[in-house]
């Protein structure tokens, strides 16, 4: 991998900024480099929520992130908006107990996962992002237990250590299914 | 990666300032700015410094210039709109000779305008944005690092040559996040004879003041302070040149605009177009040499704004209008793409 440039989407509240931030994070400790760049503003205040992340061998140039490798969708307008802007090749992960339709692009690799559904399900109904963040990391043959240990020590405040756990069982969940 | 933290820009601005000796800072809440006053209410109470959210902007930059009359090194920072508001007392700071470091994370304008990235208040913050003769040193950061970098730089400057000193960042710099080493040097600030700091009844009344009623004297002093303006042209100037030395199209951008445009210059060159940059880091004041230079070799310059284009009058001065010079821009919170920029330059080539 030289670059490989990431575009999660969602709702504001569903943890979009956060699994970037986490992901950032993971290819930091990496020695990747890295940028993170959300979208701001009224977006952010109940309606779609995004921000690209960037991992690469080489500095990064410009943060922005128009042609996604990988798009993570957690809703339908996210779906909608950006589907036709991921690069040719590039794979789609959606949250399919939100999202009914299907991808319509058929030069993308899609994963679907009801990831809402089985947060509620598993008593951490506020993790979906962090199960779609397992099943990317696994798909991507980026599961790495010590860098991803690291990276949710990055974004989980000491405040929260008690959150620790429940986030890593979140990815587990994601990578194994 | 020992060292470094993500950091958004505008949290790296803060950080920075506190590190480099700033214990006060007032500001007033605007997007895309918010986080600089956000991390300065968080952090400076737990280390005696002061954080005030003035009732405005024109308050907030009169205060800063009571603290750098006292000789403490003292911020505000805002966005377009709320700059607009600073500027009479950014040109009393340059009339009293202040050293200050003013922040202006860009957003769309004119007006209220809009939230997102741009670089338009670049003839503002160049051509002094207030009333009077009188120059910001600019500096125009294009990563998180120099964000940071840039803020000590900014104090560092205003402390010894009295001027204030601009961070001039947009949007995108403000809002995104990048891996930031902060463990720079700190140079200790330098005596400041002239600051009013009491006299204890050992010393004369210092006076701090942007008034002066004699013209005799105001030409005076007038033409001391460009003599010190002269100064800093001569030895502050910054930029980074990339792809230069044999190019034949040259790209001129600042921050987000030349991040954007080493993509695209990357690209032409995989493609045999022979594409350099120029990315002036100090914006005021404006490197002339790196462009009187290419003009001997390249065959165009592209200026790439997030502006109707402002920046270009400068490249088109610094090159002597040796050669055409163009525009590729968007507006209104819009970033051009590297594809954009791409084009351009495969048009300037043919």
């Amino acid at each position: 991998m030289s670059t490989r440039q990431f575009l999660f989407s969602g709702f504001g509240g569903q943890g979009i900024l956060f699994a970037g931030k986490f992901i950032a994070y993971k290819g930091l400790i990496e020695n990747k480099e890295v940028s993170w760049l959300p979208s701001y503003g009224p977006e952010m205040r109940g309606g779609t929520a995004s921000c690209g992340v960037i991992i690469s061998d080489e500095p990064v140039g410009s943060p922005i992130v128009n042609n996604p490798d990988v798009l993570v969708a957690m809703n339908l307008p996210s779906l909608d908006r950006f589907e036709s802007k991921v690069a040719p090749g590039g794979i789609i992960f959606l949250d399919s107990s939100l999202i009914e339709r299907k991808v319509e692009r058929t030069d993308v690799t899609v994963f679907a996962l009801p990831a809402t559904q089985m947060a509620s399900d598993n008593g951490f109904p506020t993790l979906a992002n962090m199960i779609l963040v397992g099943k990317i990391l696994k798909e991507l043959g980026e599961y790495n237990d010590e860098s991803l240990k690291a990276a949710l020590a990055k974004v989980i405040s000491a405040k929260h250590a008690d959150m620790m756990e429940v986030n890593r069982k979140a990815i587990d969940l994601g990578a194994n299914s | 990666m020992a060292d470094k933290v993500l950091m958004k820009g505008n949290e790296a601005i803060a950080e920075a300032a506190i590190k480099a000796g700033c214990r006060h800072y007032f500001g007033y809440p605007i997007t895309p700015q918010t986080e600089v006053a956000a991390y300065m209410a968080k952090r400076m109470p737990k280390i005696g410094g002061t954080f005030l959210q003035a009732e405005s902007e024109i308050a907030a930059i009169n205060m800063v210039y009571g603290v750098a009359s006292a000789g403490l090194r003292a911020m505000t920072s805002s966005s377009s709109p709320g700059i607009s508001l600073k500027g009479e007392g950014i040109s009393y700071l340059a009339g009293a000779d202040l050293p200050a470091l003013v922040v202006n994370v860009q957003r769309g304008g004119p007006g209220l305008g809009g939230i997102q990235p741009s670089q338009s208040d670049y003839f503002q913050a160049t051509r002094g944005g207030g009333h009077g003769d009188y120059h910001l040193i600019v500096l125009a950061p294009s990563s998180v690092q120099e964000m940071a970098e840039l803020t000590v730089k900014g104090f560092e400057l205003a402390d010894k040559y009295r001027m204030t000193a601009m961070i001039l960042a947009d949007g995108t710099m403000g809002q995104m996040m990048e891996p930031v080493d902060l463990n720079f040097d700190i140079k200790p600030a330098p005596e400041k004879p002239w600051a009013t700091t009491g006299t204890k009844m050992q010393r004369k009344h210092n006076v701090v003041n942007s008034l002066s009623l004699i013209p005799e004297e105001l030409e005076k002093l007038n033409i001391a302070r460009f003599e010190r303006y002269d100064l800093v042209k001569k030895n502050e100037t910054m930029y980074e040149e990339y792809m230069m030395d044999d190019a034949e199209i040259a790209i001129a951008a600042f921050g987000i605009a030349a991040r954007v445009s080493k993509n695209a210059v990357k690209e032409a060159r995989k493609r045999g177009i022979k594409a350099g940059l120029i990315r002036p880091i100090t914006l005021w004041p404006f490197p002339d040499a790196p462009f009187k230079k290419a003009a001997e070799h390249v065959k165009e310059f592209i200026s790439v704004e997030l502006s109707m284009g402002q920046m270009i009058e400068d490249v088109r001065l610094a090159s002597e209008c040796k050669v055409k010079v163009s525009l590729c821009n968007r507006v209104g919170g819009m970033i051009p793409s590297p594809e954009q920029v791409l084009d351009a330059i495969v048009k300037a080539s043919k």
